[in-house]
């Protein structure tokens, strides 16, 4: 199982807590796939309690909580969000977004690095949200990072692991560096493939809680997270172009 | 005093960020500040004076991705 800046987390499954049907769908999703950590974000207080009973419903889960910085642009508004989450969350974790373009919600690597310095400095512990760019991963690492969170596809897509290469590549060159793949997937099959990689982790929010029935799909990831990472461990066969029989040529009968 | 108030424009009579905590209905709210887009720590709340056009961010825990 994974391990995040020495925590041991229980599950390779990390949820987001937004856009399910009902908050009781919420929390048996957590409940039945057992996802170990629940990212949580900060909005405008509106003055109707709903931010008491959401924080009070998600300590209620007893999962480690992962603040993000969701909607930030500039390094300035991620590293004051980061700040504001550490005090109402009372967690040094941040899950890093610095968002580079509002059409992809592309990740701005060079804001990335820029915050993640500073946030670094400023003593919190950063899941920084990036693309699967290896030189990028390095810089994350220099500057402090020691989790990385490449994308499967753009947030909220749907489309799996856009970039196998790139993903495999990223994390053949940092093979000791906690990985999970964040935003993107769309059916357990990818986050199988994630853990087939070599990938430790899966964080989505979409999948989940828009599929027809979020706690079973939850749990379907979950099942797949096993099995990929059992592959995995499995050591798989390596690929090949031509056919191979797999049943004993040698006895067979001479029957034309 | 007229300040801004996660986006909205406000009324207030009270000089520091605790007071008007208070005063705005956030007194035991889980809550983190921010004015003029500088965070300010709970612990600072009874020194941080404000000001006429501040602008105050109240932010709570919400649903996140």
């Amino acid at each position: 199982m994974p391990v995040f800046y020495d925590i041991d987390i229980p599950s390779r499954l990390m949820l987001g807590t937004a856009q399910y049907p009902s908050p009781r769908i919420l929390t048996d999703a957590f409940r039945q796939s057992g996802a170990g950590i629940a990212t949580v974000s900060l909005r405008r207080e509106g003055g109707d309690g709903a931010g008491a009973s959401f924080w009070q419903m998600i300590r209620d889960l007893g999962v480690a909580i992962l603040p993000n910085t969701a909607g930030c642009h500039s390094v300035r508004e991620a590293v004051t969000t980061a700040h504001m989450a550490q005090e109402v969350f009372q967690t040094d974790w941040i899950k890093l977004e610095v968002i580079g373009h509002p059409d992809t919600l592309q990740p701005d690597p060079f804001g990335l690095v820029e915050a993640a310095r500073i946030l670094t400095e400023d003593g919190f512990k950063v899941f920084p949200y990036m693309t699967e760019d290896g030189i990028l991963a390095g810089r994350l690492l220099d500057v402090g990072c020691r989790v990385l969170m490449p994308w499967g596809a753009p947030i909220g897509t749907g489309l799996g692991l856009n970039n196998p290469y790139g993903l495999r590549s990223l994390r053949a060159q940092f093979p000791d560096v906690p990985m999970v793949i964040d935003a993107g997937l769309g059916l357990p099959s990818h986050a199988a493939a994630a853990m087939e990689m070599g990938f430790d982790a899966v964080l989505l929010n979409t999948a989940v809680a828009k599929a027809g029935d979020p706690v079973a799909m939850a749990t379907a990831f979950a099942h797949a997270l096993q099995a990929g990472a059992l592959a995995r461990r499995a050591d798989p066969m390596p690929p090949r172009d031509m056919a191979a029989p797999s049943t004993p040529v040698i006895g067979m009968a001479r029957l034309v | 005093m007229k300040i801004t108030v996660n986006g909205e424009l406000k009324h207030i009579s009270a000089t520091t960020l605790q007071t008007a905590l208070v005063e705005l209905g956030y007194a035991d709210a889980r809550v983190a500040t921010a004015v003029n887009e500088t965070f300010v720590p709970s612990s600072a709340r009874a020194g941080q004076a404000l000001a006429e056009g501040d602008r105050l961010e109240i932010l709570a825990p919400m649903q996140g991705g």
